[in-house]
């Protein structure tokens, strides 16, 4: 079985980045004008690498599938993103940082890329600042902080509960800035629909026109995916209806390994589903168990409506198993527990799939105006959606699929095993290990965007043997022909069921057995059923309408098809791993009290799966984790 | 309940359009106003009909993406609230709702309710941006900000860009998605340098776009799902005039 090389620089841990920046090839300046980079995707990664980029110098050709960059999904996030900053005078720092992420990730992250992480947050907040995100400000003037899970120090910088939404528009206006100056070209309502791969490089891409349907190639010296995570492949989850696999999983066919698909993070705080119909889940920010207190009642099938359940009679369960971290344990563990009170039936609500997230606490203490200015909107959106007032009921949550910590494989430069073609933020591997601590998307996300491949993209593109070819290259046209027959292809199977029907079973197959727990049993079920659907799905699709026009099934029918792939890499990747670790909760693997049980002497790599054809086993590479920094421990917040 | 939509059918930007009545004898309070299309469409494909185009995507009120008007309301009647979060329980059995696209010069129709909204883009490329490039360390607290002012910015920044606001002006104008990212940046000390010519610019290319001037009625707020208010459009054509003043060689376009 072969072993990958992450090329993570030699040396101390502290010294590593600027070690590999000292040591990196630079491009002339003037030289910079010569290069064209692709990017695909403009959420946090996509559009700080772009802007960036245009900064340097280099030419820039952006895309995303939305109709303007500034809707990426980075636009939902709510909480905030962390930095070592220490404004808080807690004891923070960059090594607390780093050591709270590699923990949060239950130790299957690599040592040296979230260093790297922890050491350029800081960068990030200064960074943003200036652009003019107006971050929450103390009385005196300066930066506010709140925690989050996982954390026992206060390092979460905010934007009221919509820290995403202005970091996402601080990178969309410097982005902006740069197609004014002509640096960036915006491809907006455009797919990317294949990777070209010339002379083993990636060279560029195939797209479609979301509006006329228009095929068409893009030629670059290098391609850079930022195109977000697969969460998506459940139907529902708080993912945006347009995030999808595609961008990633063409790049996987062509060659590029997709590591640990297994680990998909479970966000315990959603809004319950209400129907048949639901298009999508809800998050209610983690901010949110600063000041909540999440309980259900002890009596398993209590009907009682939360007021009339004395507080004896009432199990907070997060606090009694956690007195540590209480309400702020981190996610994994959080969903997990509120799936065993719900197993166990004291769930609440329709179908008893919920628990409380109860207020009335804080809002003795704090005040009822305390609450509002700190939650307002997020009280508000859930009033809207569920039309209950939780200033006076305790609002009702149950987990969701939320973020994916698998994704395609990238060395310390963020660069895939296919060369040229580099992978930012959720839609790598790289920095979260089996479990993303809140707040640390967006900060991964800015930190590859601003800090890491302006660099790396660089070194890569000075060490030159680009060849000069054209979009007239054979390897396009094929790629081109390929994307034009599987058009053809959806459109002439005139089946019987929607897109829609088919990704809502495969959703379905996926949250009954590669959900919050697994067993070996319930993911052979999934590696049984998947590719019945998929054989269905190619014969019994319906698309309306034409490949030459605004078509919203054409779309979805391609995402489907991806996912239906996805699926069963996912479910085989949670089958081949023996233990259990953050997000990946194997039944099997488990202590005595029902928390995750790693197994260190086997399992301690990252699994990145290597296509070897269609219908075809994946092979399996591994990247060993070295631990040279820290010790590894069985995760306890207790 | 039982609905009747009417809904606007184009099919592209050279179609006529026009309306389409469509009966749901079974929709549920819960659900949202888009899944109520979502199950709409599904029974439009199921009878071979081609489904009604609709652009979304967070469907948390967030990302702005999507935005029709409703019964004559930019995200329908519901105060503060994108489509996407208006929820079937706001309207009663036995209504017709009438569905049309967010119209505007600015705004071609691509496909019955969607739209194209790269004007708003290029609004903001016009100077809606403090002039900074990554890198180059500088504390974030060496300049301190009153909570006031940072909060009041925050309310501007607030905007969307959904273009609920060009929908609902009799002029057509999108002052107030223009006024709001004036006054986020020039509320800011980082966006002081260039508060004045950021504001000449904006406003000189939003009229090069095609959006009407402000006449102050205040549809724009009403209809605004994240509550911008008038102010900020006083504030743009404070830093516009002295935009005009300080540079007035410079000076092009009308008011805003």
């Amino acid at each position: 079985m072969p072993t990958l090389d992450s090329r993570i620089p030699p040396g101390p841990l502290a010294e590593k980045w600027t070690k590999r920046k000292n040591d990196m090839k630079l491009v002339n300046p003037a030289n910079k004008r010569k290069y064209t980079i692709i990017v695909v995707g403009t959420g946090l990664a996509g559009a700080s690498a772009a802007s960036s980029f245009g900064e340097l110098g280099y030419n820039v050709k952006n895309f995303c599938f939305q109709d303007t960059p500034r809707r990426a999904h980075s636009i939902a996030a709510q909480g905030g993103i962390n930095a070592a900053k220490s404004y808080q005078n807690d004891g923070d720092s960059v090594w607390r940082l780093f050591y709270d992420t590699i923990k949060g990730g239950d130790f299957r992250a690599r040592e040296a890329n979230v260093y790297r992480l922890a050491e350029v947050s800081n960068n990030i907040i200064d960074q943003a600042t200036a652009q003019g995100v107006p971050f929450a400000r103390e009385y005196g003037g300066t930066l506010a902080n709140r925690s989050f899970g996982g954390a026992l120090v206060s390092r979460t910088f905010y934007a009221r509960g919509q820290t995403g939404q202005q970091l996402l528009i601080g990178a969309y206006q410097s982005l902006m800035r740069q197609v004014e100056l002509g640096k960036v070209t915006m491809f907006p309502r455009t797919e990317m629909l294949d990777l070209v791969v010339i002379d083993g490089r990636a060279r560029g891409i195939v797209t479609r026109n979301l509006v006329t349907g228009k095929i068409e190639s893009h030629l670059g010296d290098a391609v850079v995916l930022a195109t977000g995570g697969y969460g998506n492949l459940y139907y529902l989850s708080t993912n945006a209806k347009g995030s999808n696999v595609t961008a990633a999983w063409r790049a996987h066919r062509k060659g590029a390994f997709f590591a640990n698909p297994s680990y998909t993070q479970i966000h315990p705080t959603c809004i319950p589903r209400a129907g048949e119909y639901q298009s999508k889940l809800t998050l209610m920010s983690e901010s949110l168990r600063n000041d909540g207190r999440i309980w259900v009642p002890k009596k398993p099938g209590d009907k009682r409506s939360p007021d009339q359940i004395p507080e004896a009679e009432r199990d907070y369960y997060l606090e009694r198993k956690y007195p540590t971290y209480g309400n702020l344990a981190p996610r994994d563990i959080s969903s997990r527990a509120a799936k065993q009170v719900c197993d166990a039936g004291m769930g609440v609500g329709p179908g008893g799939l919920g628990v409380y997230l109860d207020f009335s606490d804080s809002i003795n203490r704090l005040g009822k105006n305390a609450i509002a200015e700190r939650y307002g909107n997020l009280f508000e959106m859930y009033n809207r959606i569920t039309g209950e007032d939780p200033f006076t009921v305790p609002m009702r949550i149950y987990p969701a699929v939320h973020y994916t910590m698998g994704g395609l494989w990238v060395d310390y430069d963020l660069q895939s095993n296919v060369p040229g073609l580099f992978v930012l933020g959720e839609a790598n591997f790289s920095d979260h290990g089996a479990n993303r601590l809140g707040a640390s998307a967006l900060m991964q996300g800015l930190a590859d965007g601003y800090f890491v491949i302006p660099y790396t993209i660089g070194d890569y593109l000075a060490r030159g043997g680009i060849a000069k070819v054209g979009t007239d290259h054979a390897e396009f046209k094929t790629a081109e022909k390929g994307v034009e027959d599987r058009e053809k292809k959806f459109l002439s199977i005139g089946g019987k069921h929607s897109a829609d029907w088919f990704h809502k079973k495969l959703g379905e197959i996926m949250w009954e057995n590669v959900g919050m727990a697994r067993t070996k049993e319930s993911l052979e079920k999934a590696l049984k059923e998947i590719p019945v659907l998929r054989e269905q799905f190619w014969r019994d699709l319906k698309v309306p309408g034409s490949s030459a026009d605004f078509n919203q099934e054409l779309e979805k029918a391609g995402r489907v098809a991806d996912f239906l792939e996805l699926g069963e890499l996912l479910s085989w990747d949670a089958l081949q791993r023996n233990e259990s670790c953050g997000g990946h909760f194997r039944s099997e693997y488990q202590t005595d009290e029902g928390e995750a049980m790693r197994n260190d002497a086997e399992y301690a790599y990252a699994a990145a799966w290597e296509w070897t054809g269609e219908n075809k086993p994946w092979t399996l590479n591994k990247e060993p984790l070295v631990f040279e920094n820290i010790h590894l421990q069985t995760r306890s917040y207790k | 309940m039982r609905l009747t939509l009417e809904i606007w059918r184009q099919k592209d930007a050279q179609d006529a359009g026009r309306f389409a009545r469509y009966d749901l004898p079974e929709v549920s309070e819960h659900m949202s106003f888009l899944e109520m299309l979502d199950v709409l469409n599904q029974e439009l494909i199921g009878k071979g009909e081609e489904p009604v185009a609709f652009d979304s995507d967070c469907r948390e009120g967030i990302c702005g993406m999507c935005g029709f008007v409703v019964n004559g309301y930019p995200h329908g009647p519901q105060p503060l609230t994108t489509v996407c979060q208006l929820h079937m329980r706001h309207f009663h059995d036995g209504e017709t709702l009438r569905l049309e696209p967010f119209r505007a010069k600015a705004f071609p129709v691509i496909k019955d309710l969607a739209i194209d909204r790269s004007a708003l883009d290029r609004i903001v490329m016009a100077g809606g941006y403090v002039s900074i490039n990554a890198g180059g360390p500088r504390d974030a607290n060496s300049i301190l900000v009153g909570k006031k002012e940072s909060d009041l910015s925050m309310d501007a920044a607030s905007c969307i860009g959904c273009g609920a606001c060009v929908a609902a002006c009799p002029n057509a104008s999108a002052s107030l998605f223009t006024g709001g990212k004036i006054s986020h940046l020039g509320l800011l000390p980082q966006g002081e340098p260039e508060r004045k010519t950021r504001a000449l610019n904006m406003v000189t290319r939003h009229s090069d776009e095609g959006f009407g001037g402000c006449t102050v009625i205040g549809a724009c707020a009403e209809a605004c799902p994240k509550g911008l208010k008038l102010d900020f459009i006083a504030r743009m054509n404070k830093d516009y005039l002295a935009g005009t003043v300080t540079f007035r060689e410079e000076a092009a376009g009308g008011g805003g």
